[in-house]
């Protein structure tokens, strides 16, 4: 007679996240093998060591983080992958870095579709080879049903800045002018409207991109550009009450000038909400001499996320540390923080 | 955009300017009823454009502002309950009740909820029948069609698990306070748009003709309202207390009557506190008796909670248009978004939210 063994579903066929996947012991093993190491392989991370290790070129250091929770973690545009490696690539070039290097730490839900998470890992790869940066260290945790939603993601990266570059948020000066890249709120307008319970329907796409080749086209040829930030949570409004507050100088933007797509302004008006306040993911707001102000333009519209790039305003000395809009009507109006939660989640 | 840039046209606000100018010849004090007015009007800068002799005060027309203490605090009464799924607008979550608000109930585990309608609240008892869900039925009679709809459908599909705490308000008893007050310094008026979109604005000829005042429906947009402003100078300088619609596309005199009757069958008035104010008779609605069972108050038996409001906050004053925000001692000191002392700092209707996010004039 002969006996048949009577098998269980093989240990390693799982369609969702495991406990198990995070404990370090054989589906640890073989998430790396399956997920991680085929999409983000490279020199730094192939051995596999709990660090890697690297030397880096000359001139200063610049090290950012950032953690990615956005809901939905799919939305139209980009995922929440992507935007982690667009993030921080963006949160580091914006300070004149060439980013390098990024970690990838993931936080996962137990029951978590693989097949999500190889879309997420794959994008990421794809995001990291578009930006030229590489990850070269991770950390997988799981987490019990319920403890967290989906997916969180934090990645960390590590750029160098060239020497003559020095971009900071308290460098601007009366007389700057104020530029703005693109359309302001994509991004939080595609989160909201792609949200549950929202019973309207949009084509707005996030607009979700890397920043950092744009950005070295403009410090090539400006070099001397006084500051730049991508408005994300909060917005433009934040990013200008920011920069005017490190530079204790006034802002003055005019309303007719702010860029906006008619979909996003749409659904703004609907849910009652100021675009400047909206996130976006792939835009810029440059503070330069006035002087360089159209080379910068120039460069600018030169690339696909710049080529609605406008001058919004300017630095003026009159009411240090506010931002005041100039409406089309001719009257002045304060543009403040936005206070609280817009929408959670944003990023 | 439609409807939208042609209501914003520089050059036809620039026009009508011209034309309140041309025809003011003396000093007038306008009240905007409506907070969605206050907050387009600062917001655009409106009254920086007007001329010196027409001043603008800023009225009652805030739905979370005079939502009264205590239903707040029984809201968040109920929103703390474990078997509560707690809905409301988004604006109602910041209010401050006695010691806390909705955010903070969120906070400690309450499952509160913001929606964009009160159907979507019924949707939300439809799909969660172990729960019991709870809609925050505030607002002017703007909102009282929708909230008369959930209910009524409730009723229809026999959906027990759905309830709305009502606090719900009408315009014109507070006109008629504000009118018979002895401290009222207001000449005219622009009627609230979407109030009158659903009621009609024949009531108001009743107050125009009794207390001699001219009123005119108004929208909301810059030129909406620039218009309404220079139809109430008109009235004023002609000695004429009529009724005279600047909101032709949305309001009809007589009204919205299908949602008219949808409130008729649901809603009876009754007595209603005002946050500031105080006791206004007739001046909102309850749920008839053959709706009782769907009012959130008797079904978690909160009617016991009653609350004082703080002697600091002057936002009573403000909503009669007896005091400008800015003119408020705690304004931008011991009074601000962040740490309002009352509702009309929190509302994005609110009079005094507006001055602060928008004009703040001393600073400009």
């Amino acid at each position: 007679m002969t006996i048949v063994p009577i098998c269980a579903a093989p240990i390693m066929q799982h369609e969702t996240v495991q406990m198990a996947h995070g404990a370090g012991g054989r589906l640890s093993q073989a998430l790396m093998q399956k997920f991680f190491m085929p999409n983000f392989h490279n020199f730094f991370l192939d051995p596999l060591d709990d660090q890697a290790k690297f030397n880096l070129p000359a001139g200063r250091t610049a090290f950012s983080t950032d953690t990615y929770v956005v809901s939905p973690i799919f939305f139209p545009g980009g995922n929440i992958g992507e935007l982690a490696v667009y993030g921080t690539v963006n949160d580091l070039a914006v300070g004149g870095a060439q980013p390098l290097y990024l970690s990838a730490g993931f936080v996962l839900e137990e029951g978590f579709p693989l097949a999500d998470l190889e879309t997420i890992v794959v994008s990421m790869a794809i995001a990291a080879e578009k930006t030229g940066v590489m990850i070269v260290t991770g950390d997988t945790k799981v987490v019990g049903k319920g403890q967290c939603d989906k997916i969180f993601i934090n990645t960390s990266g590590i750029g160098i800045i060239k020497n003559g570059v020095n971009l900071s948020c308290r460098n601007l000066q009366a007389g700057d002018s104020i530029i703005l890249s693109g359309t302001v709120g994509d991004h939080g307008m595609a989160i909201m409207t792609s949200r549950e319970g929202l019973s309207f329907q949009s084509q707005i796409r996030s607009d979700c991109a890397p920043l950092n080749g744009m950005i070295s086209a403009v410090l090539e040829t400006v070099p001397s550009v006084h500051a730049m930030r991508d408005p994300t949570r909060g917005g433009v409004a934040a990013t200008l009450n920011e920069l005017a507050v490190s530079s204790s100088v006034g802002i003055e933007i005019n309303e007719t000038s702010i860029p906006i797509q008619p979909d996003v302004r749409g659904a703004c008006e609907l849910l009652g909400i100021d675009p400047l306040h909206v996130a976006n993911e792939g835009k810029l707001v440059i503070a330069v001499a006035a002087a360089d102000a159209a080379k910068v333009l120039d460069v600018l519209h030169a690339s696909e996320q710049g080529k609605d790039a406008v001058i919004i305003g300017s630095v003026i000395a009159d009411h240090p540390s506010m931002v005041v809009m100039r409406t089309a009507f001719g009257s002045r109006r304060i543009i403040t923080l936005p206070l609280g939660e817009q929408l959670p989640r944003i990023c | 955009m439609k409807y939208i840039d042609e209501y914003r046209d520089p050059y036809l606000a620039r026009t009508l300017l011209d034309e309140i100018k041309r025809k003011t010849s003396r000093q007038w004090t306008i009240m905007e009823i409506c907070g969605g007015q206050t907050h387009s009007i600062v917001r655009n800068g409106i009254d920086q454009l007007l001329p010196d002799s027409i001043k603008l005060v800023h009225g009652p027309g805030c739905p979370v502002c005079v939502t009264p203490l205590e239903s707040i605090d029984r809201a968040l009464a109920i929103a703390a309950k474990k078997e509560v799924i707690f809905t409301s607008f988004g604006d109602m979550l910041r209010v401050p009740g006695s010691r806390r608000d909705l955010f903070v109930v969120r906070s400690e585990g309450g499952d509160v909820r913001i929606v964009f309608s009160p159907l979507d609240a019924l949707q939300i008892a439809r799909c969660n029948p172990q729960k019991e869900v709870v809609f925050f039925a505030v607002g002017f009679e703007t909102t009282a069609p929708a909230n008369a709809m959930a209910v009524y459908q409730a009723a229809r599909e026999g959906i027990e698990n759905f309830s709305v705490l009502v606090s719900q308000v009408m315009v014109p008893p507070v006109m008629r306070l504000m009118l018979s007050s002895p401290e009222n310094s207001v000449q005219g008026f622009l009627a609230a748009g979407h109030v009158c979109a659903v009621m009609g604005y024949e009531e108001y000829e009743l107050l125009a003709c009794e207390f001699q005042v001219p009123i005119v429906p108004t929208g909301f947009e810059p030129v909406d309202l620039l218009a309404g402003i220079l139809q109430t100078v008109e009235l004023l300088e002609e000695g004429r207390a009529e009724v005279v619609n600047r909101y032709g596309r949305v309001v009809s005199r007589k009204g919205n009557l299908i949602a008219k009757t949808l409130i008729e069958k649901v809603f009876e008035v009754t007595d209603r506190q005002w946050r500031g104010i105080g006791c206004i008779p007739q001046s909102g609605f309850t749920l008839r008796e053959a709706f009782a069972r769907y009012d959130a108050e008797k079904k978690f038996n909160v009617t016991h909670i009653c609350s004082k409001e703080s002697p600091l906050c002057l936002s009573g004053r403000v909503l009669q248009g007896v005091l400008k925000p800015d003119s408020c001692p705690a304004f931008a000191k011991e009074c601000t978004p962040e740490h309002p002392l009352g509702a009309t700092m929190v509302s994005s209707e609110g009079a005094c939210a507006a001055y602060y996010n928008y004009h703040r004039n001393v600073m400009l």
